[in-house]
């Protein structure tokens, strides 16, 4: 394999399972403040140990999500340098300011959470652990407004003598309109990812009858947590797939394995392509729906996947500028069928665990421990959609992958740091899981002493 | 003073907080394994940094950031150029992080040591990889007219370079003992104490080869004339102190005096630098420097906006948190944590 290749799987696999945490620390970091902000308001000691027991899956997670997150931070250096010299004008600010403004803030603060039970006041250890969750989320936004630049670059100009990319307008950078539906997405997948981790845990010990006063209430708020969080996500994702339309038509027409312009145009259920990726072999289409989703209205033209690779050429130069066609078309349909499924789910959970109905809805009970799966699938399917959707481009328009990789790193370093992350990063994600099984299992008037 | 000297200064500013904090921080998981005779003794060691070595972290991960955002040439050339010298120490970094938190998650002794091992390990290769990192920014190394460096990993690992490395480690590891003197009690701090002292002497003795050599080697001691010998002056004076101090007992004033040498040293070498940033041994003019490798100046203007507002509020919080567990840890089950 070329270092290219080899750069783009290293990078892939960091990712999604740097992924794999960032969701969980996101959302749980949120649920556990509430919980907390309960204990402080009621004095009740069952919020305390609440806060405390899902506190622990939060740190197993968490610790994961920090270390792998320092990768992140320098493999763009290591692997794609032509990118940083191209894009660092830009795309290093918000990392700066990410680490400057979050990092410094969900470290820190996670160190007075976890050390301060008895050295805080109960309201300083409610700050520490609003810190802890708005200094994620913060994180979050920064690097999706690195990654919107990516997708949808703004508030730059291109240096006539350097050919590097500069940046014009941090305001616009900031409020890039792709930042204001992926933070949302990202923020309410989270949420929801969190939610179904908690309510799966809780099923497990409601099955067993185990400690159900304090698993019924975990089980109640996670559910509308998640419910919130999922039905927010299928809205944003709705008026984020329009604007994908607009601004990145290509990604939206391989998602939808949508050859031919069409006008209106139908949607897919299920197709399947030909290798050369450019017609369909077999199909089967709602007429109009496509378009209807769209341009909420039942017209609209939608370009297909031939017609912008002509104006690609046009505008770039000749080159294939098709994205693999079946990987981002089952990514969509994987995530989009995941995300749905979680909100009937979480809808059932709402709507029975208002009375003590739920403990008798086994099945369900059952469903919902292997259903903290679904959140997983969804992110990452959503993100290889994102990624893989952009191809060949780094920065949508602006520079495509071979020109962003680093030229001095031969294939065999890349080689072998991909196995070595590989490995590592694989051992270490079945260790996590061990261990949240077993704390999250545990039970709870043993790990309330700690 | 332009904006680049000011994010040079800025850059220099995170470096020094990062082997300040992150110094005694690998110090303690060096000499976790030597102090502790049991597991309470180990855990009570980790706990000493506990609550403080993820935030430490953040200075390195917010230096390689800045680094990034004003003057992203240094950024792409230097980490693409010391690619599997990076990967090791990032390697080294994730198992010491897991390390800290998941250890004492299960009561089983093969568990327990072999995250053990992998805090030993997890702050020594950094120690060591940060040295020889250090020791080849002030040597130089063979960056071209495109500002890259094809050489890989072997031409780091030269004499002076690794000797720069071990002069990390035994820096940080007396830094650390000074710190857990501060942090633990009775027996455990005493060993620590006896432990500080004899890397002290290690560490004064290849400070004083790697100064030597550094003045045939390089030229970051003669370059800027007096002012220059300045900042290394006063890291040799605290130094001596911090070896006097600790002999006699006077714990607070040996961890202050460590902590100056690690700042001044620090200095000494960006000092040294300056304006360049990365050498080139093919050519002094493919060197790196503060405006050939720099940001637009309405990026670093942007960034300096932000970083006058932010790093003080960071430093304000952290300085708050060592005052909130500024109580020695005890090796007593019921109060560890970690």
């Amino acid at each position: 394999m070329n270092p290219l290749s080899l750069a783009r799987w290293q990078f892939s696999i960091v990712t999604i399972y740097h992924f794999f945490y960032v969701p969980l620390t996101l959302g749980l970091a949120i649920f556990i403040a509430i919980i907390e902000t309960k204990y402080v308001r009621t004095g009740d000691e069952m919020y305390k140990k609440m806060a405390k027991f899902w506190g622990k899956i939060f740190l197993i997670n968490f610790a994961i999500g920090v270390v792998t997150g320092i990768v992140q931070e320098f493999q763009f250096g290591m692997n794609w340098s032509e990118y940083s010299r191209f894009m660092g004008d830009i795309f290093g600010a918000p990392l700066a300011i990410e680490a400057l403004l979050a990092f410094y803030m969900e470290s820190t603060f996670i160190g007075l959470w976890v050390f301060g039970w008895d050295k805080l006041t109960k309201k300083q250890h409610l700050a520490a652990a609003w810190m802890v969750a708005i200094g994620s989320n913060i994180s979050a936004l920064w690097i999706l407004i690195a990654n919107s630049f990516m997708q949808n670059p703004v508030g730059y100009t291109i240096d006539p003598e350097t050919g590097r990319a500069l940046m014009s307008d941090f305001g616009a950078l900031v409020f890039n309109p792709n930042v204001l539906h992926q933070f949302p997405h990202v923020l309410a997948s989270g949420v929801s990812l969190a939610g179904f981790v908690v309510m799966a845990f809780s099923a497990w010990h409601l099955l067993r009858k185990h400690d159900v006063t304090f698993f019924r209430p975990s089980f109640r708020m996670a559910a509308i947590y998640t419910l919130v969080g999922s039905v927010f996500v299928g809205t944003i994702g709705h008026i984020q797939g329009q604007f994908m339309v607009e601004h990145q038509p290509m990604k939206m027409a391989v998602a939808e394995a949508h050859f031919e312009t069409e006008d209106p145009a139908a949607l897919s259920i299920f197709t399947i392509g030909n290798w050369e990726q450019t017609e369909e072999i077999f199909s089967i289409r709602i007429p109009t729906l496509l378009s209807f989703m769209t341009y909420s209205q039942p017209y609209g033209e939608i370009k297909g996947i031939n017609q912008l690779q002509a104006e690609f050429e046009e505008t770039y130069g000749p080159r294939d500028y098709v994205p693999p066609v079946a990987i981002n078309y089952w990514s969509f349909r994987t995530m989009i069928g995941a995300g749905g499924l979680m909100v009937i789910l979480a809808f059932l959970g709402v709507l029975w665990s208002k009375d003590r109905k739920l403990d008798e809805k086994k099945g369900y009970l059952k469903i919902m421990i292997y259903a903290a799966a679904l959140p997983y699938l969804a992110v990452t399917t959503g993100w290889i959609l994102a990624e893989t959707g952009r191809w060949p481009w780094i920065v949508y328009g602006l520079q495509t992958i071979e020109d962003a990789v680093s030229p001095n790193v031969p294939a065999w370093n890349v080689a072998l740091s991909l196995a070595l992350m590989t490995v590592l990063y694989t051992v270490l994600t079945i260790i996590a899981f061990k261990l949240a099984v077993k704390y999250g299992t545990s039970d709870v008037a043993i790990k309330a002493k700690e | 003073m332009d904006l680049n000297t000011i994010w040079f200064i800025l850059v220099t500013v995170l470096f020094i907080g990062f082997f300040f904090l992150e110094g005694f921080d690998y110090g303690v998981g060096i000499l976790m394994p030597f102090l502790s005779k049991d597991d309470n003794e180990r855990r009570a060691v980790i706990n000493t940094i506990g609550p403080h070595w993820d935030g430490n972290e953040v200075w390195m991960i917010t230096a390689g950031g800045a680094m990034f955002a004003s003057f992203p040439h240094v950024y792409a050339t230097l980490f693409s150029g010391f690619y599997l010298a990076l990967v090791l120490m990032l390697v080294a970094l994730i198992l010491r992080g897991v390390a800290f938190e998941y250890r004492s998650l299960r009561d089983d002794p093969v568990w327990r040591n072999r995250w053990d091992w992998a805090i030993f390990g997890g702050s020594l290769v950094p120690a060591l990889l940060w040295g020889v990192t250090v020791g080849n920014l002030m040597r130089g190394f063979a960056i071209d007219a495109d500002m890259n460096y094809w050489g890989g990993l072997i031409p780091l690992l030269n004499p002076y370079s690794l000797l720069a490395g071990l002069v990390f480690v035994t820096l940080f590891t007396t830094h650390g003992a000074n710190f857990l003197a501060l942090k633990l009690e009775g027996d455990l701090a005493e060993r620590a104490k006896k432990f500080g002292f004899q890397a002290w002497i290690a560490a004064t003795v290849l400070t004083v080869l790697f100064v030597i050599w550094s003045f045939f080697e390089t030229d970051i001691l003669t370059k800027s004339g007096i002012n220059g010998l300045i900042p290394a002056l006063l890291a040799a004076v605290a130094l001596l102190l911090a070896g006097f101090y600790a002999k006699s007992g006077k714990d607070m004033l040996a961890f202050i005096m460590g902590s100056l040498t690690v700042v001044f040293a620090t200095i000494m070498v960006f000092m040294g630098l300056f304006p360049r940033i990365l050498i080139s041994s093919m050519d002094a003019a493919y060197s790196l420097n503060i405006h050939n490798a720099a940001a637009s100046p309405y990026t670093l203007k942007i960034m300096t906006i932000v970083a006058v507002i932010f790093v003080p509020i960071v430093l304000i919080y952290q300085i708050w948190t060592y005052k909130v567990f500024s109580a020695r840890v005890k090796a007593d089950p019921e109060t560890l944590v970690y």
